[in-house]
């Protein structure tokens, strides 16, 4: 496992940059270590070879053609010889125990932790990213711990952690740990779920599906424009990504994060929820939160609370039928109301959960079925 | 005005703010003075294969400094470049394994003039992305006592702080943010599968962290907005492109049916006329070669103009105002 430096380490190498840049000798670098990136790699799972030992990736739908000895846009791979490989496997650069709905999820399990984790890396390039300073990294820039899929699983079951998290960068990216991690998780009974942009290909996504208990899912936008000025993506392929999820029967959630005048108007949520109610159903939870100025976007407020109320407003008169508000501690819309007797299933305080009125999932009130993943 | 413009102005605006540049709707080239690009050639550089001479190697540069400077002493041309108390990066480009990056040879020619300038050998760095690329190309990591260090990025480290310039959005190497007073670019003539050509405004590229983000639209206007950086314009002195063996197509990896042996240095202090005649070389080898133009191919390398442009102004498209010296 690798040690991540100190802070006196970080002061010691400060200082011994500046007296050698006083003293005008340029003495040598301070003692700094190098990641060894390479050290331990795995042959992707989808690509295809081409001429001249170029090759394409077929995981998402960029579909980079990267030549030998270059990396794709994620840049957490690389071609070498003909041959491409992640050099992310079994590599996290975080792990932590989060509550579930941190994720957020609030349709499943809710009141249980999620043993979460990221290695560095992502396919798109999120203005506002909150997680940058380890999404927009390479593998060699990175402290990172060494755990194989079977030791993630074991510590998961230490931490009485239901399920195992693919999170805070995008999960897309280390698929092949992802899934590895999937496959041991089953044998022992722990859930996999993901949270991810939904930027992948059909092929890999149903494959993984096998060894998925659910996803959330940010919907960064209902326009083409604002994912490719903001997040360097694709809405269609994202849209692809929920039908598929709908056919393939895994529970998921949509987050849509709302960054004022850029994705915030009344027309488009209202043109985003009618497509939710054609095409996945009402029972769909969505999470409106609240942007924060991070990143590349530090010239936006953040989102106002009305502007939130009012978009949930909107989602619900479309007839969505459960709709929350995120990132703003204490609203009522942080609640799980039953659709039909109007009462409050699941109570929530933040992340935690002060009342859950859900029995073999359904309300407790007026027994009706509530969706969702609750045992 | 639409959102997508609305976005894109308020981007430029921030650096232009900084730099008190006016935003124009209009792609006009900046009113900067005329370039010169020197271009030395010698077919007896070449021991054999990928092996060159260093006395003629030497030889190349002195004229071309002298050219390029119009000075007759090439110590007093690298005088014009360097003080004794730089501290030199020398930004190789060597990500293509050792037949197609920046030879060692070039810049062992180069550090015995920096040293005859007076700058000392233990100021001088040699640097790239990481400490493998480096060793792939030939060249030896040091990072400490007093001979000439070379070190990858992934060892030097990155500033914490974003460098936010135009699209670009980027943590910068330390070795070129903290260590070094002075750069001079030393890239390779070649062809890139993705943006073209990649030559002295897209070596830079291995001074950020996150290079592979800004290859798509044909690397326009990243590569070019790259040079808004400070550090990067401020601090590049000179550039010395590595034409000795060159390739016109399939790079940035050596592919050795595309390569093929110009024997030459081009010289120049302006990036954007460097890689215009670059570009315009590999142009006339690709035609000579019945391949298609980088444009015909979807490669054409637009970033070169956006640079130019009067948002950026960082040198010379204009043929009109380069002078290219053959020697
Ligand atoms: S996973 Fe990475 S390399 Fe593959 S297509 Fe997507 S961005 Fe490109």
């Amino acid at each position: 496992m690798k040690t991540k430096i100190t802070r006196r380490e970080a002061l010691k190498r400060s200082a011994l940059l500046c007296s050698s840049l006083v003293l005008g000798n340029f003495n040598g670098f301070p003692n700094f270590q190098s990641g060894d990136y390479d050290d331990f790699k795995v042959e992707a799972k989808y690509y295809e070879k081409l001429p001249n030992k170029r090759i394409r990736c077929k995981l998402c739908p960029k579909e980079c053609e990267i030549d030998d000895m270059e990396r794709g846009f994620c840049g957490v791979k690389e071609n070498i010889d003909g041959k491409y490989y992640t050099f992310v496997h079994s590599k996290p650069c975080t792990v932590h125990v989060d509550p579930i709905e941190k994720k957020p999820f609030s349709h499943f399990l809710p009141g249980t932790t999620a043993l979460s984790i990221a290695t560095v890396g992502c396919n798109m390039d999120c203005k506002y990213c909150q997680n940058w300073q380890i999404s927009q990294l390479r593998p060699e820039q990175c402290q990172y711990y060494f755990i194989p899929p079977d030791e993630m699983v074991d510590i998961s079951l230490k931490n009485k952690s239901p399920s195992i998290a693919h999170t805070y960068t995008e999960p897309v990216i280390f698929y092949e740990y992802m899934y590895d991690i999937g496959v041991e998780a089953k044998k022992k009974g722990i859930k996999n779920v993901m949270i991810s942009n939904g930027y992948i290909n059909p092929e890999p996504m149903r494959e993984l599906c096998k060894y998925l208990d659910a996803v959330k899912i940010d919907l960064k936008a209902f326009t083409e424009e604002f994912y490719e000025d903001i997040c360097v993506g694709e809405l269609k392929s994202v849209l692809d990504t929920f039908e598929l999820l709908k056919k393939e029967g895994i529970w998921f959630e949509i987050v849509y994060l709302v960054v004022p005048t850029l994705n915030d108007s009344k027309d488009e949520i209202s043109q985003m929820s009618r497509w939710i109610m054609d095409k996945l159903g009402p029972d769909v939870p969505v999470h409106f939160s609240r942007f924060h100025p991070q990143y590349k976007l530090k010239n936006l407020p953040p989102t106002p609370l009305k502007t939130l109320e009012l978009l949930r407003d909107t989602a619900m008169n479309e007839g969505l039928n459960y709709v929350y508000i995120g990132n703003v501690p204490g609203h009522e819309a942080e609640n799980t109301f039953c659709p039909k007797c109007k009462n409050i299933v699941v109570e929530r305080r933040g992340y935690l959960i002060t009342s859950l009125k859900i029995k073999n999932g359904k309300c407790e009130y007026c027994g009706n079925k509530i969706p969702g993943v609750w045992s | 005005m639409n959102r997508r413009e609305f976005i894109k102005k308020n981007i430029y605006a921030g650096y232009l703010l900084y730099s008190g540049i006016r935003l124009s709707d209009n792609n006009v080239s900046s009113p900067v003075k005329n370039s010169k690009i020197v271009i030395s050639n010698d077919d007896s550089v070449r021991i054999k294969d990928f092996r060159y001479n260093a006395n003629i190697l030497s030889s190349m540069l002195d004229k071309s400094m002298n050219n390029l400077f119009g000075t007759k002493s090439a110590v007093d041309a690298w005088k014009m470049v360097v003080n004794a108390s730089d501290i030199v990066g020398l930004k190789v480009n060597c990500l293509s394994g050792k037949r197609m990056s920046t030879s060692v040879e070039l810049v062992n020619a180069i550090i015995s003039k920096l040293l005859k300038a007076g700058v000392k050998k233990r100021n001088i760095i040699i640097w790239d992305r990481m400490n493998i690329d480096l060793e792939r190309a030939g060249f030896k990591i040091n990072t400490k006592g007093s001979d000439v260090k070379c070190i990858g990025n992934d060892t030097a480290g990155f500033k914490n702080e974003l460098a936010i310039y135009g699209e670009i959005g980027s943590l910068l190497s330390r070795t070129l943010t903290d260590y070094c007073s002075v750069v001079i670019n030393l890239p390779v003539l070649k062809d890139h599968g993705i943006v073209g050509i990649t030559l002295s405004l897209k070596n830079f590229f291995g001074a950020i962290h996150n290079p592979n983000k800004y290859h798509k639209k044909i690397g326009d206007p990243y590569i070019a907005d790259l040079w808004l950086i400070p550090d990067i314009r401020n601090k590049t002195k000179l550039i010395i492109c590595d034409a000795l063996t060159a390739q016109y197509e399939g790079g940035p990896p050596y592919k050795p049916q595309w390569v093929w042996d110009f024997n030459g240095i081009i010289v120049g202090q302006d990036p954007v006329a460097l890689d215009y005649v670059g570009w315009k070389i590999i142009e006339k080898k690709r035609k000579e070669k019945g391949i298609k133009s980088l444009k015909e191919v979807g490669r054409e390398p637009n970033y070169i103009n956006t640079a130019a442009d009067i948002n950026h102004g960082i040198g010379n498209n204009n043929p009109d105002r380069i002078e290219v010296i053959n020697i």
